[in-house]
């Protein structure tokens, strides 16, 4: 044959011993999380109960529908700053056309019950119109996504405060909402500590669209490519413009349906919900293995990295640790694991 | 029929002017089905911009394009390959964490419909190019990560995709830059099918004795103008090149007039930590001499001369310079033992695109300029970049140029007067001239023999033998990580280099 080399994979070609380690770094992240839940355990033996597993999963089912936008995001190569913002947006929105009429500060005295699909596709529609501007500013007038979205972010906040400070409401806090929409985000299937929460059966069915978008669809491909290496997509003839204006506005429906769970979960709305939100998501991200140069990530490694601040966060408090020392281990945390990752490719030397 | 049909492709009066310069001048290219069309031209001819035309990537000021005597225009690469034109880019990286089937079928997946939803159909996707791959004969799975493959097979990987577009013209773009010669024979069984199925490719090269062997006909550019189109059995490789360059060209390489003294620096049981890396590497170099390092593709030639210079990890070995065993761990260990390395990818390691002519040169060397705070004399660093830049025939139009605006010669020369400042007693040039036109290399090459006469240490590594016989004192071989024998000038000849690159290698069945 023409080809003298051997093109096997190298790990087919590794020793047992290296073969244990490649899989163990390959799946670094889940073995930190079990870690985690271990040595907390061992603090509290209290902890390994359903009880806390769906505490976990409720508090973490509208963070992970977020960091699943943003997540495609990172693997194109860009960020996405605005996300927070966004899904603040989506809550104040949806709030707003959601209180029950016999409540006193009603946003909209006079407004009739809406069909409950409403508010959920409006703020979402909303969303998709300024994603798709993300990604057309980013691909088209190549702006780096940074700038970007920071400047929609800053945008956004203005916008949705002009909403929340409309009059009778004066920028006071959206409350008193249709227990329709509350339940949502607080009903579960079940009773007690053995329930499933909604928001958990929806964070999960989104994931596994998500999970088929990524690997089963051209749209999917195209986005690993175009975070891969740029130029090879273009001469390749992918329509680079419309992949990435499609996946910001994608990510963008994702925070606002995110943010409209929110709303519903907590039962109100301020144009402050969703703060900083970007960052966890996108600290989760990383976390979970998504290379923030792009072309690299998958579906479970994302709901890991989610899972893994969601254990900290729960886990921690539960064994009484003191929220500032929580902030440092999270930042030590996020450094370290990226740091582990990015010596995964520098060893090669 | 009109006489216009006999092309393929026409293309008419292209000219085609970037900021500052006209990269076009109303060329014309005339290219006939089932025929290799080789384009010739040094470095800044304007081959690459006429490609990127033709591919769409970049549109022309003027001209006209013809495709079967039908006026054409492309807008994006889309477009083109649709139209039948498929390219094999020189510079492109594949998308490393992808597999082969995946870089493969970019841009166009095999789909696979559920009612209104569509998916990517793997299963057809893996036998397409599973059946493709068998088809041309080349051992890669369609599985392995892109990242894991060699360069030559990506550089094979990138033909199988272009045929895979059944296109009716394929650019190749320097397509056997890091293939070995017995995938360079099978690149060219491959390109022989295709032309006997009316396929027409237009085939980039500096290398003379390919397209004298593969090529039906020739064009040959210079300075962004046409110079002519020739049979290719009217050519040989002296009218090629004074063609190219404008002027006769006598001799490649200049007079040897340097002559080797006493030993310099010694390498000793050089070993990689790395399973596949360089092993029990040893050899001197004098003062005096220049040393070739002759290999194929995956030889370790890079990483060991990486090693050197401090930028790889040892396990075992040491490295004596006028007899004394030296500890280099990182560049500024190398740099202060007087070593100096102009590294392989030049666009990768050695240039900072968007800074100046003048900042490239002076950067390794900046501590020279430096006063006790730390600030820069920048009138004795212009007054060794003025220097350098007309010793070494830099063309650019100010030293204050983005080194990025210039050809790649003139970008290497930057780069050798770079390390020329830090006044190396040992130079190691990886790959000096790859990509570079023919006069820069002949100035390169005068150079390195200028630098062994005054009695500095150089190292080349080459993949081009007839460089590494035409101005090496002695040739190491080296095959597998291993040193596979070293070559006194007088005795070397191509037979010998390639029966030593080739020494350790596992035996293959041959096709």
């Amino acid at each position: 044959m023409a080809f003298p080399e051997s093109t096997t994979p190298r790990s087919r070609q590794m020793p047992d011993s290296a073969a244990i380690r490649g899989f163990v770094s390959r799946n670094a992240i889940y073995f930190v999380l079990v870690l985690l839940v271990l040595g907390i355990t061992l603090q509290d033996p209290n902890f390994l109960s359903l009880g806390t597993l769906r505490n976990i999963l409720l508090n973490t089912a509208t963070r992970t529908i977020i960091a699943l936008g943003i997540g495609g995001i990172l693997i194109t190569g860009g960020v996405d700053l605005s996300a927070g913002r966004m899904v603040g947006l989506a809550a104040v929105l949806s709030a707003s056309l959601l209180q029950t009429p016999e409540y006193s500060r009603r946003f909209f005295p006079d407004l009739p019950q809406l069909p409950l699909i409403l508010p959920f596709l409006l703020p979402i529609a909303v969303a998709l119109i300024l994603g798709s501007i993300n990604g057309l500013i980013v691909a088209r007038l190549h702006v780096p996504p940074f700038i970007t979205t920071l400047g929609m972010a800053v945008i956004v906040y203005g916008m949705n405060s002009l909403y929340f400070d409309l009059p009778p409401n004066n920028s006071q806090p959206i409350g008193g909402l249709r227990t329709d929409f509350t339940r949502v985000g607080t009903g579960a299937i079940g009773s007690g500590n053995a329930s499933i929460p909604y928001i958990v059966i929806i964070a999960v069915i989104v994931a596994a669209l998500v999970w088929v978008l990524y690997n089963k669809t051209t749209l999917g491909k195209n986005m690993y490519a175009i975070g891969g290496n740029l130029e090879a997509a273009k001469v390749s003839g992918i329509n680079v413009t419309a992949n990435l204006i499609f996946i910001y506005a994608l990510a963008a429906s994702l925070y606002a349906f995110g943010g409209v769970l929110e709303a519903a979960r907590t039962g109100g709305a301020t144009n402050n919900y969703g703060v900083n939100y970007e960052l966890d998501a996108i600290a989760a991200c990383v976390v979970g293995g998504v290379s923030t140069t792009g072309g690299v990530g998958t579906v479970p490694g994302i709901l890991a990295g989610v899972l893994i601040f969601g254990v900290i966060n729960y886990g921690l408090t539960f064994i009484g640790v003191n929220p500032y020392w929580q902030q440092i281990i999270k930042g030590l945390i996020i450094v370290v694991a990226v740091a582990f990752d990015i010596a995964k490719y520098y060893r090669r030397k | 029929m009109s006489i216009q049909n006999d092309y393929v492709l026409e293309m008419r009066n292209i000219t085609k002017a970037f900021p500052g310069v006209k990269a076009l001048d109303d060329v014309m290219l005339r290219v006939r089905p089932g025929t290799v069309h080789a384009l010739m031209g040094e470095n800044g001819a304007g081959k690459s911009t006429l490609m990127k035309i033709l591919f769409g990537m970049y549109s022309a000021d003027s001209g006209e394009l013809l495709l079967n005597g039908q006026p054409v225009r492309f807008d994006n690469p889309r477009q083109a390959l649709d139209a039948g034109i498929s390219m094999i880019h020189q510079e492109l990286h594949p998308i490393p964490h992808r597999n082969v089937m995946e870089n493969m079928w970019l841009g166009r997946y095999p789909q696979r419909r559920f009612g209104p939803l569509s998916f990517v159909d793997h299963a057809k996707m893996y036998a397409d190019t599973k059946r493709l791959l068998d088809d041309l004969q080349m051992e890669i799975d369609p599985e392995t990560r892109v990242g894991d493959l060699s360069v030559s097979h990506i550089q094979s990987m990138e033909v199988a995709k272009a045929v895979s577009y059944n296109s009716k013209i394929i650019i190749m773009d320097e397509p056997t830059s890091s293939l070995t010669e017995s995938e360079v024979a099978h690149l060219f069984r491959i390109i022989n099918r295709l032309r006997s199925q009316g396929v027409a490719i237009i085939y980039i090269s500096h290398k003379m004795e390919e397209i004298l062997k593969i090529a039906d006909e020739v064009s040959i550019m210079r300075d962004g103008k046409h110079v002519g189109t020739w049979a290719s059995n009217e050519l040989t490789t002296n009218l090629i090149i004074s063609r190219m360059v404008g002027r006769d060209l006598t001799n490649l390489y200049p007079e040897k007039t340097n002559t080797p003294a006493d030993v310099l620096m010694q390498v000793e049981g050089l070993t990689s930590p790395l399973p596949k890396g360089f092993k029990n590497v040893s050899f001197a170099l004098r003062r005096g001499e220049i040393l070739g390092i002759g290999g194929l593709v995956g030889a370790q030639r890079t990483e060991l001369v990486e090693a050197i210079f401090g930028l790889r990890l040892m396990e075992a070995g040491r490295i004596v310079i006028n007899d004394h065993a030296v500890t280099i761990g990182s560049p500024v260990d190398a740099k202060r033992h007087k070593i100096a390395l102009l590294t392989e990818d030049r666009r990768a390691t050695g240039i900072f695109p968007i800074m100046s002519v003048h900042d490239n040169t002076i950067i390794a060397n900046l501590r020279h300029y430096a006063n006790w705070l730390g600030l820069i004399d920048y009138a004795e660093a212009r007054k060794d970049v003025d220097e350098n830049v007309s010793r070494l025939r830099v063309k650019t139009p100010t030293v204050r140029t983005p080194i990025r605006d210039l050809s790649g010669g003139n970008q290497q020369k930057v780069l050798l007067a770079r390390w020329l400042l830090t006044e190396p007693e040992v130079l190691i040039l990886d790959e000096p001239t790859r990509g570079i036109d023919v006069g820069a290399k002949y100035e390169i090459y005068a150079l390195m023999i200028e630098l062994a006469r005054r009695g500095k240490g150089v190292i080349m590594i080459s993949s081009e033998m007839p460089e590494l016989l035409g101005i090496s004192d002695r040739i190491l071989v080296m095959c597998e990580g291993r040193v596979s024998g070293i070559l006194d000038r007088q005795e070397a000849d191509q037979e010998k280099i390639m029966q030593l690159a080739t020494q350790f290698m596992e035996p293959v069945a041959s096709s």
